[in-house]
């Protein structure tokens, strides 16, 4: 590498990818025996995680501190935002195929099996009490007098017009604060590049702890889980892996906003906190689709 | 090694490598990850082929011989799972690692630690996929597909499947989005869009396949993990899902991968017959167009998996008539190779005569496809051997025959010395009359109505099943004969000159033949010379 400093930047050896692969086999193994029954399964699973977190703490130790000794040039920027952008469109891909669940139940195979179409006879043979509505409260098999249903019947779904509005404001509110931090960070003015983050960071854990009083008041109150059959289904799959996602971007956000205390990022440079702002109008857009096809319509 | 990063690292030697197990498991070097990915994909072609032995070994005869119907179907369903995200794609992404920086003159992937995780994630996974041969219930039985109700009848096997799903899918993501960073922003000055090497072209629309694939895989596994475990009912009728909802997913996902496999075939073919013709590609535009064509249209046919599975008219046609489509850009491309050979000083190379069997065979693979593609053939093909015959055209003498043109075509640059030529054309000749003897026979048994993915068939059967096994045992012992050839070319051999074949074109043909451990740490200038063969 001795000409490449002038031209490209190459990082020398590093051992996080493959202890990052570890990690992920660690804690795969470690969920699939937990699964499986063994009682230290999640022990083994934790393990991961810890390797994991503790990995990705020192890669991006790592990268920070090649940033800021500024051996980066604008082609590792560039390549750096290809992967992030990339990196969002496979998360995008992810969340499509719960979509493509929610639409095909609605529109295919809940139709069908209350009789609609031609040739589905599953309503006919088996279940010809049951008829299609949306939201679903009752489970074909609820239809059968005598025979115990293997899902837990929904007295209410939650209603759109309730945290689920007031969750979309906040999350709409926090992409704003993110561009006014953007704004007062592209000016050089580090307070308000920090309190608009932390305004973000605020609403971000705001609304993970809306989402999670709202999934008490459903197991508690609704009879609304995983296991009442496909509504909930593809509620708690979507607004959980959503939920999951706001948490993680919440943490790359406070992440970001410890940098910005320590004045990582100038005008010019702050590829890191674009990215994360990136990730976080993503998780935003996904929100809106959710609250019009999940809670909404 | 955390430090190690942020140390200065100025080396005068321009050829310095690291060294010991530290050199590979650390590696932010394209080449040895290229190596890596090679040389792994050739181990777990032997352990893939040695699944596909028994299951033809098992089928010499009708009856049960020597293995029971479990264990045979673990041997189908890991044979695909190994071949597809063990063999096919790991080589693939290989040749990637290797080339294509060399090729648009970058003196690395854009990424290279995640390039380097993207590696290690392979040995892990597959770790967790053979340990359920171990477990109890065995290993996964249920297809490659991994239907529900099925599938999730496995056993202890059940969530290490799923979790190496979600493992591989992490690696190819990860493998994806890497190269599209390194062609977006790597290529030399000069080096536009409209001058790269159709390999690398195939490679970024298989990028763009992955990434817009492999997440929706992932999906549809995570739903039958939580369908097993967590209470969902996304395939349970009696809870308002349908099983048939996770084959539209997965077949979503399951035909762009399909491209995924091949797309790299037909780059490789695409540099090696120019360059064996002494021609100039014929079409280079209509190339880009097709394969982006044929990409595009693979996400609007994975129905055609399923015509028999029950779908409305409506989508049997759509299906139907979307799938015809895509043999329009195919031709193309095929009518351009024939082209390109078209009065061009043709000579006869391994590399050259593997391309020629992957034009001719896989053009019979596409029209069994086509065969298949109309819903009411279909409906009698369904399950029977002549799928089996069909995507084993496709993928054999499709996507393996041009892997193995393409390790013939590159092993010289990559080693410096000359593969033994004598024993590469023995290798061909032996792999291109077995592979025929293996799988031309099925679409007799198929048509005829032999199912797929059963231990036992009726007698009727017996002839041709006992040809294609004897096929099937001929060709997977003379692969032995190229990973000898392999091993002979690493260790000596005449020395490669830079450019290796007298007619080859591009940038990595100018470097040294084995190229040094960092290439092109200051940018080539691109003339339209080198542009593109």
């Amino acid at each position: 590498m001795s000409n490449s400093h002038d031209t490209y930047f190459i990082p020398a050896p590093s051992s996080w990818p493959v202890v990052g692969s570890l990690a992920l086999f660690i804690a795969f193994c470690g969920g699939a025996v937990a699964l499986n029954g063994f009682e230290y399964g999640s022990h083994i699973l934790l393990l991961g995680f810890v390797v994991i977190a503790q990995m990705f703490f020192f890669w991006f130790k790592d990268v920070i501190v090649e940033s800021l000794k500024g051996v980066y040039n604008n082609q590792v920027d560039i390549s750096f935002r290809w992967g992030m952008a990339w990196f969002i469109f496979s998360e995008v891909m992810f969340f499509a195929a719960f979509f493509g669940a929610l639409f095909y139940a609605r529109i295919y195979s809940v139709p069908w099996l209350g009789g609609a179409g031609t040739g589905a006879a599953t309503n006919e043979f088996l279940w010809p009490a049951f008829d299609y509505t949306w939201p679903l409260l009752a489970t074909p098999d609820m239809t059968v007098e005598g025979i115990a249903s293997k899902f837990t019947a929904i007295k209410d779904v939650i209603p759109a017009f309730g945290i689920p509005a007031i969750n979309t404001v906040i999350l709409l509110s926090s992409g704003a604060t993110v561009t006014f931090a953007h704004w007062s960070l592209k000016k050089n003015r580090r307070a308000g590049l920090c309190w608009w983050l932390f305004a973000t960071v605020a609403l971000g854990f705001l609304f993970v702890g809306l989402q999670a009083a709202e999934y008490v008041h459903a197991y508690k109150d609704l009879g609304l889980t995983l296991n009442s059959g496909i509504y909930g289904s593809t509620f708690f799959m979507l607004t959980g892996f959503h939920g999951f996602h706001v948490t993680m971007g919440a943490i790359m956000l406070t992440v970001i906003l410890l940098r910005s205390i320590q004045g990582h990022f100038n005008k010019e440079r702050h590829f890191a906190f674009e990215a994360v702002a990136w990730y976080w109008h993503f998780v935003d857009v996904v929100w809106l689709g959710l609250f019009i096809f999940v809670y909404w319509l | 090694m955390s430090d190690a990063v942020t140390h200065e690292h100025h080396h005068d030697a321009h050829d310095h490598k690291p060294t010991g197990m530290g050199r590979w498991l650390f590696s932010t070097n394209h080449k040895d990850i290229g190596t890596m990915y090679l040389v792994f994909a050739l181990i777990m072609f032997f352990v893939g082929g040695a699944m596909a032995l028994v299951v033809r070994a098992e089928l010499f005869q009708p009856g049960l011989q020597y293995v029971d119907p479990q264990f045979f179907n673990s041997m189908t369903t890991m044979h695909a799972l190994i071949m597809i995200f063990g063999v096919v794609m790991p080589a693939g992404v290989g040749l990637a690692n290797w080339m294509v920086p060399m090729m648009i003159g970058a003196p690395d992937m854009a990424l290279p630690r995640m390039n380097n995780m993207s590696f290690w994630i392979l040995p892990f996974a597959f770790a967790m996929l053979l340990g359920t041969f171990f477990m109890e219930g065995g290993a996964p039985a249920g297809g490659w597909t991994m239907y529900p109700p099925l599938i999730t009848q496995l056993g202890d096997g059940f969530p290490f499947l799923i979790f190496t799903v979600h493992f591989l899918g992490i690696s190819s993501i990860m493998g994806a989005i890497n190269i599209i960073a390194t062609v977006f922003n790597m290529r030399a000055p000069g080096m536009g869009f409209m001058q790269l090497p159709l390999f690398v072209w195939t490679w970024i629309i298989t990028a763009f396949l992955l990434i817009a694939s492999m997440p929706v895989l992932a999906g549809a596994v995570t739903m039958l993990l939580t369908d097993k475990y967590f209470g969902t009912s996304f395939f349970i009728a009696a809870g308002g899902g349908d099983p048939v909802m996770f084959q539209h997913i997965f077949w979503f996902f399951g035909h762009p991968e399909v491209y995924i496999l091949i797309l790299p075939a037909f780059g490789i073919v695409s540099q090696i017959i120019p360059t064996f013709a002494r021609k100039p590609l014929f079409g280079y535009v209509s190339m880009v167009y097709a394969t982006a064509a044929i990409a595009f249209l693979s996400f609007f046919v994975w129905a055609h998996h399923m015509f028999t599975v029950g779908m409305p008219l409506a989508g049997e046609l759509f299906f139907m008539y979307a799938t015809m489509s895509i043999a329009v850009p195919t031709g193309v491309k095929i009518f351009n190779w024939i082209a390109t050979m078209w009065r061009g000083a043709m000579t006869f190379e391994t590399p050259m005569l593997f391309a020629l069997a992957f034009v001719f065979l896989f053009s019979i693979g596409g029209f069994s496809g086509l065969m298949l593609g109309i819903t009411p053939a279909d409906f009698q093909y369904h399950d029977t051997y002549f799928v089996v015959a069909h995507f084993h055209y496709v993928l054999v003498t499709g996507a393996i025959f041009a892997l193995m043109a393409g390790a013939y075509f590159w092993l010289p640059k990559w080693t410096g010395h000359m593969y033994d030529e004598k024993l590469g054309k023995i290798h061909f000749w032996i792999s291109v009359i077995s592979v025929n003897v293996l799988f031309f026979p099925q679409h007799f048994v198929g048509l005829a109505g032999m199912p797929r993915r059963i231990p036992d068939y009726s007698v009727q059967f017996t002839e041709w099943n006992m040809i294609s096994s004897v096929g099937g045992f001929v060709f997977g012992l003379s692969q032995l004969l190229f990973l000898w050839v392999v091993i002979k070319c690493v260790r000596g051999g005449r020395e490669a000159t830079e450019e290796v074949w007298e007619g080859a074109r591009g940038l990595e043909w100018t470097l040294p033949s084995p190229p040094p451990f960092h290439t092109f740490t200051t940018p080539p200038q691109v003339d339209e010379a080198v542009a593109h063969s």
